[in-house]
C-alpha cells in the first residue's frame, strides 16, 4: 500500500517536510508542490533530508520562483499537472501534509 | 515641519503559496507615494522573492516579480536582504534581480539598491526605524 506524501510549504518556515520525510515508506513518493519546491535546491540546508527518497516536484511551481533544474538534488523527477494527477492514481492513497 | 517617518517593511514570506508577497508590494509602493522614508528587508522564506528568472505561466497568477525593479523610480533605494537566510537556501546574490536606483544628485548614476547585510547589521538597522509593517 504506497502513499503518495503531498508537501506544500518550505522546510525553512515549517517542519512538514520532515514530518512527511519521517512518515515515508520503501515505496511511497514525496511530491512537492508550491512554497514546498524550493526545499530541493541542492545547496540549501534543508536538501540532505530527501536523500534514499523517491522525490517528485511539480515544474510550473519551480518556475514560477525562478528555480531551475539544475539547482535541483540529484535523482529527482519534474513532473507536470498531469503527471501530478498520474502520481495521485499510482499510489493508493495520498496524504497532503498541509 | 515634517512627517516623514522611517519605515520598514519587513518580508519573511516566499512568492506565489500565499498573497502576502505581493500585497506587501502594493503597501510598499503606497507608502512611498505617500513620501516617506522607506527601507525594505527581505529575510528568512522571503528572500525568494528577488530570485530572478520567476515564470509563473504554469501557475495561473500573475507574476509581480518585475514590479521590484520599479522600486527605484519610486526613491525606494534601500533594501537590504539577510545574508544569513540566501546562504542557508543555497542562494546568493547572483540568484537575485539587480535592482537599481538612479541618484539624481550624481548625474543619474545608477546605484545598487540591493544591501546584503549580516544579522547584526540588520538589527542596526532596524534599531534606526520608526514604524514596521510586517509580511
Amino acid at each position: 500500500m504506497s502513499i503518495l506524501h503531498i508537501v506544500n510549504k518550505t522546510p525553512y518556515d515549517r517542519n512538514s517536510l520532515a514530518t512527511a520525510v519521517s512518515m515515508m515508506k520503501d515505496d511511497d513518493t514525496l511530491l512537492l508542490i508550491e512554497d514546498a519546491v524550493v526545499g530541493a535546491i541542492k545547496a540549501g540546508k534543508a536538501a540532505a533530508i530527501l536523500s534514499g527518497h523517491k522525490v517528485t516536484i511539480l515544474g510550473p511551481d519551480l518556475a514560477a520562483r525562478g528555480v531551475s533544474e539544475d539547482k535541483l538534488v540529484d535523482g529527482v523527477t519534474i513532473v507536470d499537472y498531469a503527471g501530478f494527477v498520474d502520481l495521485v492514481e499510482a499510489n493508493d492513497k495520498a496524504q497532503s501534509w498541509l | 515641519m515634517s512627517n516623514t517617518k522611517k519605515f520598514m517593511y519587513v518580508n519573511r514570506k516566499a512568492p506565489y503559496g500565499t498573497i502576502y508577497a505581493w500585497e506587501a508590494l502594493e503597501v510598499v509602493l503606497i507608502g512611498a507615494a505617500f513620501e516617506q522614508d522607506v527601507s525594505v528587508a527581505f529575510m528568512d522564506d522571503g528572500v525568494y522573492q528577488l530570485v530572478k528568472g520567476q515564470d509563473t505561466t504554469g501557475i495561473g497568477m500573475k507574476n509581480f516579480s518585475p514590479t521590484y525593479a520599479a522600486l527605484g523610480d519610486f526613491e525606494v533605494t534601500k533594501i537590504y536582504v539577510d545574508k544569513d537566510s540566501l546562504e542557508e537556501r543555497g542562494l546568493s546574490l547572483d540568484d537575485l534581480q539587480h535592482l537599481v536606483w538612479e541618484d539624481e544628485d550624481e548625474d543619474w548614476a545608477e546605484k545598487d539598491s540591493i544591501h546584503l547585510v549580516t544579522r547584526a547589521e540588520m538589527a542596526n538597522i532596524f534599531a534606526d526605524q520608526d514604524v514596521f509593517f510586517n509580511f
